[in-house]
């Protein structure tokens, strides 16, 4: 294949993983805004979200399409329960101190990935897409007879796939609406603008929290339902998402979801230029010192502001 | 003499004796421990007494331990001048990376020497062909002598561990009598107050991070010459949450509590380890049972209740 | 009695700062606290309201003890809040605050009428970021949005602080017409002469107790009080 088409090839694939990724770093992003920690054990929501997928869609083995729908209304609140449980058990004895919790979630990263590795096994194991058509893609070519479209042989996608960037951005819609219009997002707003104000306002901050870090694994294992047809699920899975989570949420900003938006658009469509170009192990290299030099450098990240 | 000395002392002379009187399998596994061990001592430098809580440390090990493997590998270096070299080459990594990371504090600390750690574990697997990646190579028999002592003999690799392990040991001791060491204490309980005593804090941070890397680097050195491979495992994530594990469960800010952490993590995981393969299950709830409800450590805990003179 | 504290300990972590503090406020009444810095006055409204450690005595509104209540439990029961330094959520819009004080109490749309009614410049600002305000603007906001909770109780801490003598006026002749409606008002300031004319007493708060419970004019009678209790 031609550079063009390649290029367009790699665009697509990073359109599809960008999308997914604003949605799981979506998740890491309001944690830390609202709730000033960090989740490291963020990927392995991730992870069981994937995993649960593939477990709910075995009920249905003959039908893919229900199996993935099953999956799709299961996955995400199940793991939102388990992260509640984990805040209502552990963060909220800790106080939500901020080194307290990441040693903590540290640890849950830790149980989670070996419990599932114990349960579910070390090979990776498919979930089918509920519709899976080709698309082809056409390309122009300048001929002698002007203007051209033809099909290059392995330029296409999947209808899945567009669905996947679709759904993607409607659940992200979904969260930016929640969060800027409703009564919901006004009160996340307040707790995280002044918790102890928004205490004399009425507030229950210890319940909102809950609801915040259920929220964030939700929506992580959201991401990973829609992507574990074109993936695949693996008790490992959860360490690229959590540190790419990373990348966007540090770059983008702590505590800003606009800029969350951005920078996983921005690192998704990279990282799947990058990776297809170059190696993803230099890929990965590059990622991980450019998040430290961020944080070295600007604390508030690219586009936030700086930490009071 | 101190009481704290006599404590130090006698373990050591425990760990002597214990040379002579404990069956094969315990054997290596003291060895093991000790050299485990002296990088939780390194670890708890920076995280017990200074405060600062790297979640990176695996990157210093594995200096240690590359710097030292590599040398050997290709110019046949000996270990006289090997082991010293992978230290070296963790005191540099350390300086580093500590005159970026100085710059941040608390979570953002945290994940810098995350990000950091995870870089370096990356380059290993990059620079594939040199490192052999992730198998990892060994370091042939023949290579590992010190001082005319061959350490892959089980009695030598435990007495040379036992040697690094009682220098490092009273050196802590030392450093925790020393100005220098409280003066860490006093920048970890309150940092402005020492800035405006007129304490360099950010030197002795500095410091503190190029002593605690060193230290984990010369266990990297050791433990790849005294058990004979090198692998980049040893610079993977989790062989970073390790020394945490080990310097929380036995107490951080004691001079003897990282030992006991990494004796009684290192059976904990052991006797897991018949059960399931998942080793880093009991890391992981250890951990979070850690930080819920004990705090303070095993000789955290003691010195609270009964040794009020524990260092 | 529409708020009654009784041998109160209360301070922060290890630290105490309120001592035996006991303190009545009836319906309608116009309780102005002064003291020094540090004397414990924030700490006394904090609380009330649960934001602090109380570690002994108890504290009754209109008769329920809250002194055990979980923090976001009280607003609801009618104590509005107007903390020192104003404390909005600045990066929120105007009508978005008073949002916040209306989902705190039973706050219907009329109550959030009269709050705007006593403050008419904010209905103007309504789509504008609270930080973009002025400070005169920003205190009327802040009373405003304590106001559409609909409170039987209101804390003000400090209402007066770095603001003009019109606005001054402005915040005092509001407190007033609170109370009038029987609002409970708890007034700590730290300047005497702006808040004499509304009170219908005065307290003085030192070593973590009420040290003098008076009236305004027992006050204007012997100034020698103030510069004992407040050291100007």
């Amino acid at each position: 294949m031609e550079f063009g088409p390649h290029l367009i090839l790699a665009l697509l694939e990073g359109l599809v993983q960008a999308s997914v990724l604003m949605l799981t770093a979506l998740g890491l992003s309001l944690v830390f805004g609202v709730m000033r920690v960090v989740n490291v054990a963020h990927g392995e929501f991730f992870m069981l979200g994937a995993v649960l997928a593939h477990v709910v869609a075995g009920w249905f083995g003959a039908h893919p399409a229900l199996g993935f729908i099953a999956a799709l209304l299961l996955a995400p609140p199940l793991v939102a329960l388990a992260a509640l449980a984990f805040d209502r058990t552990v963060l909220h004895r800790l106080g939500h101190d901020p080194e307290r919790t990441i040693v903590a979630t540290i640890g849950l990263l830790y149980v989670i990935q070996q419990l599932t590795l114990m349960t579910f096994g070390p090979e990776a194991r498919p979930v089918t897409a509920p519709f899976n058509h080709r698309i082809a893609i056409p390309w122009i070519e300048t001929t002698a007879a002007g203007l051209s479209f033809y099909f290059p042989w392995g330029l296409s996608t999947t209808s899945y796939k567009l669905f996947v960037v679709v759904a993607a951005f409607a659940a992200s819609a979904g969260v930016w609406l929640m969060m800027a219009r409703g009564r919901v997002g006004l009160v996340l707003r307040a707790t995280q603008l002044d918790r102890e104000t928004a205490q004399a306002f009425a507030i229950p901050v210890h319940q909102v929290y809950g609801f915040v870090f259920a929220l964030g694994a939700g929506l992580a294992a959201l991401g990973a339902v829609l992507v574990v047809p074109i993936r695949q699920a693996h008790y490992l899975m959860g360490g690229d998402p959590l540190l790419l989570s990373f990348i966007v949420v540090i770059i983008g900003g702590l505590g800003s979801l606009r800029g969350t938006v951005w920078a996983a658009l921005l690192i998704g469509m990279s990282d799947g230029i990058v990776s297809v170009f170059f190696s993803p192990t230099l890929a990965k290299i590059l990622a991980t010192l450019l998040v430290a030099l961020v944080l070295v450098y600007r604390p508030g990240g690219l586009f936030g502001a700086k930490p009071a | 003499m101190s009481r704290a000395l006599v404590l130090h002392l006698g373990l050591i002379a425990v760990l002597f004796a214990a040379a002579f009187l404990l069956p094969a399998y315990h054997h290596g596994n003291l060895a093991r421990i000790m050299v485990l061990a002296v990088y939780a001592m390194g670890y708890n430098i920076l995280f017990g007494y200074a405060g600062l809580l790297s979640l990176g440390h695996a990157m210093f090990f594995a200096a240690g331990m590359y710097g030292m493997g590599l040398t050997v590998r290709y110019w046949d270096w000996p270990m006289i001048l090997a082991l010293p070299f992978g230290t070296l080459a963790a005191a540099a990594l350390a300086l580093l990376v500590a005159v970026l990371a100085l710059r941040t504090a608390g979570v953002a600390f945290m994940i810098v020497t995350l990000m950091f750690s995870q870089a370096g574990f990356l380059v290993i697997l990059y620079f594939n062909p040199i490192t052999r990646g992730d198998e990892g190579f060994v370091i042939p028999q023949a290579a590992r002598r010190l001082a005319g002592l061959d350490l892959s003999d089980p009695m030598n690799r435990y007495l040379a561990a036992l040697v690094l392990f009682s220098v490092v040991l009273l050196a802590c001791h030392r450093l925790v009598l020393s100005r220098l060491g409280r003066v860490l204490v006093a920048i970890r309980e309150n940092e402005e107050r020492a800035r405006l005593l007129g304490y360099d804090v950010w030197a002795h941070k500095l410091g503190a991070v190029v002593l605690s890397g060193s230290v984990a680097g010369a266990a990297g050195a050791a433990y790849g010459a005294l058990f004979g491979s090198v692998g980049a495992s040893f610079a993977e994530v989790p062989f970073s949450i390790l020394p945490l594990l080990y310097v929380l469960a036995g107490g951080a800010g004691t001079v003897i509590g990282p030992f006991v952490g990494t004796a009684f993590m290192f059976y904990l995981r052991d006797l897991a380890g018949t059960v399931t393969d998942a080793h880093m299950l009991v890391a992981g709830a250890a951990l979070i049972a850690l930080t819920l409800f004990a705090r303070r450590g095993l000789m955290g805990l003691v010195r609270a209740r009964w040794a009020g003179w524990l260092p | 009695m529409m708020l009654e504290l009784r041998d109160i300990d209360a301070g922060y972590g290890t630290v105490q700062v309120l001592r035996g503090l006991s303190l009545q406020l009836a319906a309608g009444e116009v309780l102005c606290l002064l003291g020094r810095n540090g004397a414990g006055k924030t700490t006394l409204m904090k609380t009330i309201l649960g934001l602090a450690d109380r570690r002994a005595g108890s504290i009754r509104l209109d008769g329920v003890e809250i002194g055990t209540m979980p923090a976001y439990r009280i607003p609801r029961l009618g104590v509005g809040y107007v903390p020192q330094g104003r404390r909005l959520f600045g990066e929120m819009t105007v009508a978005e605050n008073l949002r916040i004080g209306q989902l705190a109490g039973d706050g219907d749309e009329a109550t959030r009428n009269s709050a705007l009614a006593m403050f008419p410049r904010l209905e103007e600002r309504l789509g504008q970021r609270a930080d973009t305000l002025s400070g005169g603007e920003q205190q009327m906001l802040a009373m405003a949005r304590a106001l559409c909770l609909g409170p039987r109780v209101l804390l003000l801490d400090e209402p007066t602080e770095g603001l003009q003598p019109s606005m001054i006026a402005l915040i005092r002749d509001a407190a007033s017409a609170l109370a009038a409606g029987g609002v409970a008002v708890l007034l700590v300031e730290q300047r005497v002469e702006a808040v004499l004319e509304i009170a219908d007493r005065v307290a003085f708060l030192e070593n973590g107790r009420l040290a003098l419970d008076t009236t305004p004019d027992a006050l204007r009678a012997d100034e020698s009080l103030v510069h004992r209790y407040v050291g100007v």
